[in-house]
């Protein structure tokens, strides 16, 4: 990843922050600048809290370029409590059976291998979550 | 808006064609389906292409291509629509005749992937995803894929085995299509001891990598009388996107675009499901056609497996799809797929499909899907 780009990205990745629209009170992960309901613009910045259940999954055993050295993998989608579906890679899956429905929760690890010419990146992951959350 | 005819068809094999370049591939695929039309008249050429840049460092590819084939100086365009890219030149051409602007158009659907291993193939094609946040993160278009098949099974209880019949009847039409790339039939158990791509996709059931051009030319109605070959009419041409992100969806496990362009062409053509003998789907994956047969009209949600299972897609069935191997068995050169599916309901409907010709077909329908469903045109032919 370029590093203007990891830049931009910073909130997104480290803080798990999407939009939220005034008007309807939406939410959006990833970020959008304009509502697809109401088509307006104006959105908030909305920091999602990292707690969901599984949607789907899958392991990746034929990588894309630059993920080969951590292949095989596994990626899910993640319905957050707060509405959105999410994709993003699954962490801390060794020895547990994947499963529909299954509590997850967000970390923060290292996405991509170091590039020539890029930074190493890290962003969120999802693993399960094994006890229920704190109240 | 003009009526119009198609008038000329030509494609390469589909292989992995070592000893030809991007242009050569498209270059013959032009000069066949100008010599079909016994015409040369061309006004404007429109290339189906998504990773020239990608894989072959080449853009500007439409006047690459114009000046391989000879065709300068005429207007030449690259149309970029992810894996539905050959759909969208055909419907840039169609836009560009129907209006008037041009009369003859040439289209050519080209894509060149072999000279690259998997994983950088694997890279290029990720690029129909979100970059920021799907491929960014490592994950892969099979792998967006295998989450919708995983979800599916979930929610309608179906095992890995039940999605094989679409499989096996690619693969059943390309051994009967001399321009196929997989042209050996495959069982239940090959599907199910395939290796696995992104679990629960296996190689079986993927759409392998591969070179091809195929080309088209097409003219006003009201002129095509006067070609060689009878015209086969562009009943209607439609698209329709959806979101970029598949997890951005309300329900990801309907196709919106997909169900927004047949609706479209629907209504032009003025039919319906019922009418379609003949339906050339986007199977790059089985997950997808079942997905694309429920969106437009063919099966109920949660049913179109019962329609692979009970012989209805297979050539003699009511509706057949990928009747000369679709993008599993003829092999799917992403850009130029859209182009190929269009050839072949062409062949289908003059007549010229021989032993996977489906009787007394009249009506097809050719979509091409880019991205995870993100965007989808459709075309209806007539005889
Ligand atoms: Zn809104």
């Amino acid at each position: 990843m370029e590093l203007p780009r990891y830049h931009r990205m910073r909130r997104a990745l480290y803080r798990l922050e999407g939009t939220s629209c005034p008007s309807c009170s939406r939410r959006f992960f990833p970020p959008r600048a304009v509502c697809p309901a109401c088509r307006k613009g104006g959105l908030e910045p909305f920091p999602f809290s990292g707690r969901g259940t599984l949607y789907s999954y899958t392991r990746i055993t034929q990588a894309p370029r630059g993920f080969a050295s951590v292949a095989p993998y596994a990626v899910g989608m993640v319905r957050l409590e707060e509405g959105p579906l999410v994709s993003a890679p699954l962490a801390d899956t060794d020895g547990i059976d994947l499963s529909i429905g299954m509590p997850v929760e967000m970390v923060t690890r290292r996405i991509h291998e170091a590039s020539e010419n890029g930074p190493i990146v890290y962003g969120y992951k999802f693993r399960p979550r094994l006890r229920p959350p704190r109240q | 808006m003009r009526d119009v005819g198609i008038i000329g068809i030509g494609q390469t094999a589909v292989a992995e064609h070592w000893d030809r370049s991007i242009e050569d591939l498209a270059v013959e695929a032009i000069t066949e389906a100008r010599r079909d039309a016994g015409t040369d008249r061309a006004d404007a050429l429109f290339v189906g292409n998504m990773l020239s840049g990608e894989l072959a460092g080449q853009e500007n590819l439409a006047t690459a291509i114009a000046d391989a084939a000879a065709l300068l100086p005429i207007e030449a365009l690259k149309i970029e629509a992810a894996c539905a890219s050959g759909g969208a030149a055909l419907r840039a051409a169609w836009l560009a005749v129907a209006s008037g602007a041009h009369d003859y158009a040439l289209v050519v659907g080209v894509e060149k992937m072999t000279d690259h291993l998997t994983d950088g193939v694997t890279a290029a094609l990720a690029t129909a995803a979100d970059a920021d946040y799907e491929a960014g993160f490592g994950i892969s278009f099979v792998a967006l894929t295998a989450l919708l098949m995983r979800r599916y099974m979930h929610d309608h209880a179906a095992r890995r085995e039940d999605f094989a019949a679409f499989s096996i009847n690619s693969h059943r039409n390309a051994a009967l299509n001399p321009r196929a790339l997989y042209r050996q039939p495959i069982t239940v158990a090959d599907f199910i001891a395939s290796p696995v791509v992104a679990d629960p996709i296996n190689v079986l059931d993927s759409a392998g990598i591969c070179d091809g051009a195929a080309a088209l030319l097409i003219c006003p109605a009201a002129e095509a009388g006067r070609a060689r070959r009878t015209p086969v009419r562009i009943a209607a041409s439609a698209c329709a996107t959806d979101t970029l992100g598949l997890a951005e969806r309300a329900d990801p496990l309907v196709w919106q675009a997909v169900a927004g362009s047949a609706r479209l062409a629907y209504d032009r053509a003025k039919v319906g499901p019922k009418d379609i003998d003949l339906f050339e789907v986007h199977d790059a994956f089985s997950i997808v056609s079942v997905l694309t047969l429920e969106a437009c009209g063919f099966a109920d949600r949660g049913s179109a497996l019962r329609l692979a299972a009970e012989g209805r897609i297979a050539l003699e069935g009511d509706i057949p799809i990928c009747t000369l191997g679709g993008l599993k068995g003829r092999g799917h050169p992403v850009g130029a797929s859209g182009v190929y599916q269009i050839v072949e309901v062409v062949q289908q409907l003059r007549g010229e499909a021989g032993p996977a010709q489906v009787k007394g077909a009249r009506v097809g329908m050719a979509q091409s899907v880019g991205g995870s469903g993100s965007v989808s045109v459709t075309h209806i032919l007539r005889a």
